[in-house]
């Protein structure tokens, strides 16, 4: 493997994303694609490979609107690989299929991409993300928590969030200093749906979803698109951006598949990947200037700063009250205000804005010269971490 | 109306057991792994005899939420899920509502006990607070 170069990404785009566009997906799709080809300074003519995560899903309302070949067929494109990847590391995993297809010659450029229209798919009776929702009959992992009730993983996420807190000592303020700084990350992007200040006070007093969490502590649904360009190192040359090399990738998972049997439920898959990932690379966690953490949840984020080993187990609470997190800290998370308040890209817009800040384009909450991000996707028990470097 | 599970080979005797009252776990017959969600096959030493046998349906709670959003219609909320470590089966955790104890007050570490309320074909089990623990 050492005598392959290594993938590089090449170019990102995000649409226009809002909440209840009712604008078709193939549109935000396509002013995605568009918007990364620019950056990239390739046209539509050079992209060879096409990777989403999941394919085109019917199962929840605006999950997955749009498979590699609607996609193919609306930008024109003439590939030579393709891939939807249901069942991987998360939502990173067609970024990850698409690094190996560069590696192993299967294709130059890869057009990666995402899109939801889950808010305006959104109706009364029939909510996005439910698991089962409107089944008679359900199978698999999810049959054993919405048969009995468990239909949202916000309760799923509840019960790691609940052991947290009384093994820990973590408490609601905690989530909320993560709601918090990511609202004020989001403040300074004009791309972020939620642009209203949010203090702790207005964070103490929202409702519960299911405890601890609160309606601040789950991301926000919305329609848009992103695009990530994989591109082979060589190729990589004609770009018009510096490429950032993907250093090195973790996939791995060591717990069943579901989210209620991991032994400790105070850690998740993010633990096994992100300990894959540094198995591969020399670079340390303390090299690290910009982070992109899954954040469908707030509690993720503490249990990815600890599995990525940014702080010991059960320390994130202290790590994130020390302001490392948040605007000028040492160690910033989702720097266009993630999912919490950027809106849930599932996990294609917290690696856009990584790349964003290594190369400078992240506007007015451009960071100082960052050259290493991480990027961890997903949360129980799926999980892809990702370490980036810019040449 | 809450989704019902699909029933297989594997899953059968949980979600019928509670038609004689009784909570099963699929044990290896050769290693007496616990194996949950239920296997044809352990995981632990490779056996193809796992059997379900019932256990005495009691735990304690490793983890829970009180679930306050009305996610489909028709649906009363609040309500408890508990993740539950059970009884006699080691690392396995059986998760479902868990009724009889005060949402403001449920806690880790609670001992509860298993019930069950049929629906259709299969046995939905309910975790109880137990009396005097209820907290």
């Amino acid at each position: 493997m050492s005598a392959l170069a290594k993938a590089t990404i090449t170019g990102v785009g995000m649409s226009d994303i809002g909440r209840n566009t009712n604008r078709p997906a193939i549109l935000h799709l396509a002013e995605a694609a568009d918007r990364a080809l620019e950056r990239a300074g390739l046209t539509r003519a050079d992209i060879d490979g096409i990777a989403t995560y999941p394919g085109k899903a019917e199962n929840s309302p605006g999950m997955s609107p749009l498979g590699t070949g609607e996609v193919r067929g609306a930008l024109g494109l003439q590939t030579r690989w393709h891939s939807a990847v249901p069942d991987g590391p998360a939502q990173m995993a067609p970024i990850m299929v698409a690094a190996m297809a560069v590696m192993t010659g299967q294709a130059r450029h890869v057009l990666c991409f995402r899109a939801l229209t889950e808010s305006s798919s959104q109706t009364a009776g029939r909510r996005a993300s439910i698991a089962g929702a409107g089944k008679a009959q359900i199978g698999g992992w999810m049959s054993w928590l919405a048969s009995v009730g468990a239909l949202s993983a916000s309760n799923w996420a509840g019960w790691m969030a609940q052991r947290c807190f009384h093994e820990f000592g973590m408490t609601r303020e905690h989530l909320g200093m993560i709601a918090v700084a990511e609202r004020q990350f989001a403040c300074l992007n004009p791309m972020a749906v939620m642009q209203k200040p949010l203090t702790m006070e207005d964070y103490m007093a929202a409702r519960m979803i299911s405890t601890p969490l609160c309606l601040f502590d789950c991301d926000v649904p919305i329609d848009g698109a992103a695009v990530v360009i994989v591109s082979a190192a060589d190729a990589a040359r004609d770009c018009r951006l510096p490429p950032i090399r993907i250093e090195a990738m973790g996939s791995a998972l060591r717990s069943q598949e579901t989210w209620d049997q991991r032994a400790d439920l105070t850690t998740m898959g993010s633990h096994d990947s992100a300990a894959d990932m540094w198995a591969r690379t020399d670079i340390k966690p303390h090299e690290i200037d910009v982070l992109g953490l899954y954040d469908g949840f707030s509690i993720f984020v503490p249990m990815w700063l600890e599995a990525l080993g940014l702080c010991g187990h059960g320390e994130a609470k202290d790590f994130i009250a020390e302001g490392n997190i948040a605007p000028g800290g040492h160690y910033p998370v989702n720097t266009g205000g993630g999912q919490l308040s950027g809106g849930r890209l599932h996990g294609f817009g917290l690696l856009h804005e990584v790349c964003l800040q290594l190369w400078g384009q992240a506007g007015a909450r451009q960071l100082a010269d960052p050259k290493v991000g991480v990027c961890g996707m997903g949360g129980g028990f799926i999980a892809g971490s990702m370490l980036l470097q810019r040449d | 109306m809450l989704p019902l599970p699909e029933l297989t080979a594997e899953n059968t005797a949980f979600w019928t057991g509670g038609e004689r009252g009784e909570l099963m776990i699929a044990f290896c017959e050769d290693c007496a792994h616990a194996v949950h969600p239920p296997q044809l096959l352990c995981p632990r030493c490779h056996s193809q005899r796992v059997s379900p046998r019932a256990v005495a349906g009691t735990g304690t709670v490793y983890t829970f939420t009180v679930n306050h959003q009305p996610w489909i219609p028709g649906m009363d909320v609040p309500f408890i899920l508990a993740v539950v470590d059970v009884d006699g089966a080691p690392g396995v955790r059986v998760t479902t509502r868990l009724t009889g104890a005060d949402p403001q007050a449920v806690r880790i570490g609670q001992r509860v006990r298993i019930g069950f309320e049929q629906s259709g074909d299969v046995w939905i089990p309910v975790w109880h607070a137990n009396e005097g623990d209820a907290a």
